[in-house]
């Protein structure tokens, strides 16, 4: 599934005009990243949290030639999926 | 943020009751679910893509007893930021504790 599928299935479920659905999922995933981009997690009851780590800066290695690099600090995204998602993915669709 | 942030947002950007903005939310993290359930991925362009992983059993031990224990082949849900959302929270403010 993508955006637009989620969009027009949206648009048909809800009765909403297709720009309408459109607005309503950018805004969903947009109000997340926000949230993530100004240091706050974000919890969904049910489908799963998305949080911040902040990693320090390192000495990294350039793979292909070996060469030694600095790796700046920067924070990463993780995503752990909830309860009630985590028992509906395994499960398979399966009760 | 909780849903209820998400919600308020949505009511805000389009025209419509609170009550059925919360639907329109509730609908959305609902059809995403049920593709998952199903073992379909989701993409969700700028924002990233939720995948579905099949574990193979392996063995394992349990930490506090040493015991060994077999651990049954499963499914789970990895989240792979796309390469904007990454950019962003990268480049963005410090992480608030509370």
């Amino acid at each position: 599934m993508t955006r637009s599928d989620l969009t027009n299935q949206i648009a048909k479920q809800c009765n909403l005009t297709h720009k309408d659905a459109e607005v309503a999922v950018s805004t969903i995933f947009g109000s997340i990243a926000h949230s993530l981009e100004i240091g706050h997690r974000v919890e969904l009851r049910g489908f799963g949290s998305f949080g911040l780590k902040e990693r320090r800066a390192k000495l990294g290695r350039n793979p292909k030639t070996g060469e030694t690099v600095p790796v700046e600090a920067k924070r990463v995204l993780f995503f752990k999926a909830g309860l009630e998602m985590r028992r509906r993915v395994d499960s398979g669709g399966q009760p | 943020m909780t849903k209820a942030d998400i919600v308020e947002a949505v009511y805000r950007e389009i025209g419509v009751a609170k009550k059925e903005a919360a639907i329109i939310v509730d609908t959305v993290f609902e059809a995403i679910r049920a593709k998952l359930e199903g073992g379909e991925s989701v993409k969700i362009s700028r924002f990233g893509n939720f995948n579905i992983r099949n574990k193979v059993p392996r063995r394992g031990r349990n930490p506090k007893t040493g015991e060994e224990i077999e651990i049954t082949a499963r499914k789970v849900l990895t989240f792979k930021p796309s390469q904007i959302l990454r950019e962003r929270v990268r480049d963005g403010e410090p992480i608030d504790a509370s």
